[in-house]
């Protein structure tokens, strides 16, 4: 059995150790926001959160999160969810969609560290994440909005 | 208003829906009516819009949703017709049904960059019969002709101020009565939603991991099967043995399946884990030697004997034996994954007597028929439910059905009833075929005197795409598949002598449209050998082509407005060039001017400008995002992609050897649409095919080394 927290709540699981954290959300918890893209951490649309800092699940074997604190684009704080989802509302940056929860995951990510990104801290942040359908003109946009929609709410 | 009369095999069918609505659709006649025509179970109850009595309008889309927009799009034609409040529109997706076949192709499809042009007219009809009819409804209720009646938003106002009935209070009343005879349709001018840049209905759930797509399909008691497939393409299962695949915890089953054997599991891992320890022997076949190397040379070699005559102007042969200054040059292009983020999968319910599918797919007729026909039931037995599609770009589009009739397949060698999922991890999906074909291109070209191309000869060597699919008959004409040679055979430019062939290779290289499809790559060698021509003669590669598009009012249009919008003969900062290309695809036109630069042997884009004609259209918001993205996906094939063949396998395997531009590399781009009045074209490919002889005349004017071999790499420039 390993036991970690998943969007606040406590699971244990009974899973084959290197089973990645990615299957685990997908196929044992049902969280299926978090995406399967490449296996080997190259896309990024599988990131989710462990202990706070964006990482891409597809590669970490649950043998190794015991007792740590996953959050996954369910589980998204308001704090975080609301301004990045506002701005990626208004921003319209989806397209097909399929690599927007890691895309807000990294987004997340940055934003938690630094309130008032650059679009160079923009680029080391997201260049891990790829969208196919390129919607990367307006990711940069949507992260700039939800950090002045953070600032103007007195959020952190 | 303007009235048109529904055709003669229009008619409107009404019902009560569920909800106690109103639930309207329009018939209209389809291409391959004589095949449907024989099972007439397929007439389901049929709909485009549906209103309910909590005022929610719904509306059915006939287009699969892969990142184009068509949940947004068609829902806006039609409720711009219905005078709906945009606040209550939601979309849902059709069912597999004749009334939602394409008008583009009289098949459930979404391709060919026709989903809204093709469907505007009929959403219109719809949208407006549905207004006449509930203003009909308010009329009768308050005993005044309907005539003195008004829709506006949601609400049928009458002649008195207090007179004023929500839609969704009408919607009873509305389904009981007859459809009008006559549909009047707004004059454009009227529209309120057609043309406004509105945000997309999809993008909640896009945000918050609620979107479904076919992966996330979820069934009780379903099994998530992988399949080891063949390595070699036509390579044949000699023997395999499945004891230590079925010895791993959670594997329920292995079967054998016309692809391969499939390792089903209780989940992912275990099912990968299991298709790991099969111990599977294969005969290689015809292709077991086949490379990238090989296949070159065979393809130089055809490409020095006659083709198929695509086009032909003049003689362009006598005219370059007399040439007094000639270029010759040979282009080639690899094979390409269609590389979709999310990659293909299917999952299928599988009983003695029906069949359910989950699956994002572009092509829901030839799908479930072959589904039908492989669980040995009926089509009607047969239902699909189109998820949403993480990417498309051609490839959940395939005439052959490759990746549902495979999870058919598994689920029926399981046994009925199975519920089942298959997926493909991404190195399944880059090594299962169905490429955008490799070409070898050779061109010959001269100018004249006064430094104008004067001669043009262009032989295409590769395979064909329709060739031994369903779509031959429709698409190959005289030996030529009119896919391999579009884009090449029309070019619009005043040559005087032009000769372009086709020279089909056969090859057992599973190969499908891609994103743009013939225009991929011709495109690329015709405008990037356009400049090599302007340079033979002195001349500047946008007047060059002002001058040769004289009569091409749309294409010189977009060129005029790329390249001034660009700055094009404005100064650049030291070490960057520009590069120009104009290119029609789809029934649009888009012009597009690249800044590059190139560092220490790497390619640096800088900033794109698009400039696109595609007639009337409907959200300016979505045509920006296509272009954006077109340009994203032609300058990621250019910098970066390639499949390459060695003892017959594929060498690259994911996204560490088969690269996507990313967000540090992505340019500014930026789009402006011409506004015009001429009939609507397509949206989702016409960006595709300038960026990347764009990228090439940027990188000569740059360095003044000629590109002519994708993807680009400086040490093989000419």
């Amino acid at each position: 059995m390993i036991s970690f927290t998943v969007n606040g709540k406590p699971v244990s699981l009974d899973a084959d150790a290197s089973m990645p954290l990615l299957w685990a959300l997908r196929d044992l918890l049902g969280l299926t926001g978090t995406k399967f893209g490449c296996g080997i951490a190259q896309c990024g649309a599988c990131t989710v959160h462990i202990d706070g800092e964006a990482t891409r699940s597809c590669v970490t074997p649950v043998s190794s999160i015991a007792g740590k604190k996953i959050t996954t684009i369910e589980g998204l704080p308001p704090d975080l969810a609301n301004p990045i989802q506002q701005a990626w509302i208004e921003v319209d940056v989806p397209q097909c969609g399929y690599c927007q929860s890691g895309q807000i995951m990294s987004a997340a990510g940055l934003l938690r560290e630094k309130s008032k990104p650059t679009d160079k801290d923009i680029d080391d942040a997201m260049t891990g994440n790829i969208c196919r359908c390129g919607t990367y003109p307006r990711i940069r946009q949507a992260i700039h909005r939800a950090a002045e929609l953070m600032a103007t709410r007195g959020g952190k | 208003m303007s009235a048109t009369t529904i055709g003669r095999r229009e008619f409107i069918k009404l019902t009560i829906g569920a909800s106690g609505g109103l639930l309207i659709g329009l018939y209209l006649p389809t291409l391959d009516a004589k095949e449907e025509a024989a099972s007439p179970a397929e007439f389901a109850p049929n709909a485009f819009v549906r209103i309910a009595p909590d005022e929610s309008i719904t509306i059915i889309v006939n287009h699969s949703e892969m990142g184009q927009g068509v949940y947004t799009t068609l829902p806006m034609i039609l409720a711009d017709e219905l005078d709906a409040d945009w606040r209550n529109v939601r979309f849902e997706s059709a069912p597999v049904d004749p009334v939602y076949n394409s008008p583009a192709f009289g098949m459930q499809a979404t391709g060919g960059s026709t989903s809204t042009w093709s469907s505007f007219d009929p959403m219109r009809k719809a949208g407006a019969a549905a207004r006449a009819m509930l203003i009909a409804a308010a009329a009768e209720q308050w005993k005044v002709d309907a005539a003195e009646c008004r829709a506006a938003e949601g609400f049928v106002h009458g002649p008195s101020p207090e007179m004023k009935l929500s839609y969704g209070k009408l919607a009873e009343k509305a389904a009981l009565l007859k459809p009008p005879a006559e549909i009047a349709l707004k004059e454009p001018k009227d529209f309120y939603l057609i043309g406004k840049p509105l945000k997309r209905l999809d993008t909640p759930e896009k945000t918050n991991g609620k979107a479904v797509f076919g992966i996330d399909a979820k069934l009780p008691g379903m099994m998530v099967a992988l399949v080891a497939r063949a390595p070699v393409f036509g390579a044949k299962l000699k023997t395999w043995n499945s004891k230590k695949a079925e010895a791993v915890k959670g594997v329920r089953k292995v079967v054998e399946v016309p692809s391969g054997v499939a390792v089903l599991a209780d989940g992912f891992w275990a099912a990968y884990q299991g298709r790991d320890a099969l111990e599977i022997e294969w005969d290689e076949g015809a292709l077991a030697n086949f490379s990238s190397r090989s296949q070159r040379e065979e393809y130089a070699a055809l490409a020095e004997k006659p083709g198929l005559a695509a086009r032909k102007d003049g003689d362009a042969a006598t005219a370059l034996a007399g040439a007094p200054k000639k270029i010759e040059a040979v282009y080639e292009v690899p094979y390409l994954s269609h590389a979709m983020m999310e990659p293909l999968n299917c999952t299928v319910d599988l009983r003695s007597d029906s069949c359910e599918i989950w699956t994002g797919t572009q092509f829901q007729t030839g799908d479930r028929a072959a589904a039908a026909q492989i669980a040995g039931l009926k089509p009607e037995s047969v239902q699909l439910h189109t998820t949403f599609l993480g990417g498309g770009f051609g490839r959940r589009g395939n005439p052959m059905a490759d990746f549902v009739s495979e999870a058919v397949h598994v689920a029926k060698a399981a046994g009925a009833p199975a519920k089942v999922k298959v997926i493909w991890t991404r190195e399944d999906d880059m090594h299962g075929g169905y490429y955008r074909p490799a070409y070898l291109h050779a061109i010959e070209g001269s100018v004249d005197a006064g430094g104008m191309p004067h001669a043009w000869s262009h032989r295409i060597v590769g395979q064909s795409i329709a060739a031994g699919t369903p779509f031959e008959g429709a698409l190959v004409k005289n030996g030529i598949d009119e896919t391999s040679v579009e884009g090449a055979a029309d070019i619009p430019y005043a040559i005087p002598n032009i000769q372009v062939e086709y020279q089909p290779v056969k090859l057992a290289v599973p190969v499908l449209w891609w994103r743009s499809v013939g225009h991929s790559h011709n495109a690329f060698v015709v405008e990037s050998f356009l400049d090599e021509l302007a340079a033979a003669g002195g001349k500047d590669p946008y007047e060059l082509r002002r001058t040769l598009l004289a009569k091409h009012p749309r294409e010189l249009g977009v060129l005029n407005l790329a390249a001034e919008k660009a700055g094009w003969g404005r100064r650049l900062v030291k070490g960057r060039g520009r590069g120009i290309a104009v290119h029609a695809s789809f029934g649009s036109y888009v012009a597009e001017v690249v800044e590059a630069s190139v560092e220490g042997g790497d390619v640096r884009v800088h900033r794109v400008v698009c400039a696109v004609d595609c007639g009337g259209f409907v959200n300016p918001q979505i045509i920006e995002q296509q272009l954006q993205g077109a340009v994203v996906f032609g300058l990621t094939a250019a910098l970066y992609g390639e499949l390459t063949f060695e003892k017959g396998r594929v060498q690259q395997s994911n996204f560490n050897d088969y690269q996507m531009l990313r967000m540090a590399e992505c340019p500014e781009i930026e789009v402006h649409i011409v506004q015009s009045k001429e009939k609507m074209g397509g949206i989702g490919e016409p960006g595709v095919p300038p960026s990347a002889p764009a990228l090439v005349n940027a990188i000569f004017q740059a360095t003044g080394k000629r590109i002519r071999k994708l993807p680009i790499r400086m040490s093989e420039a000419a």
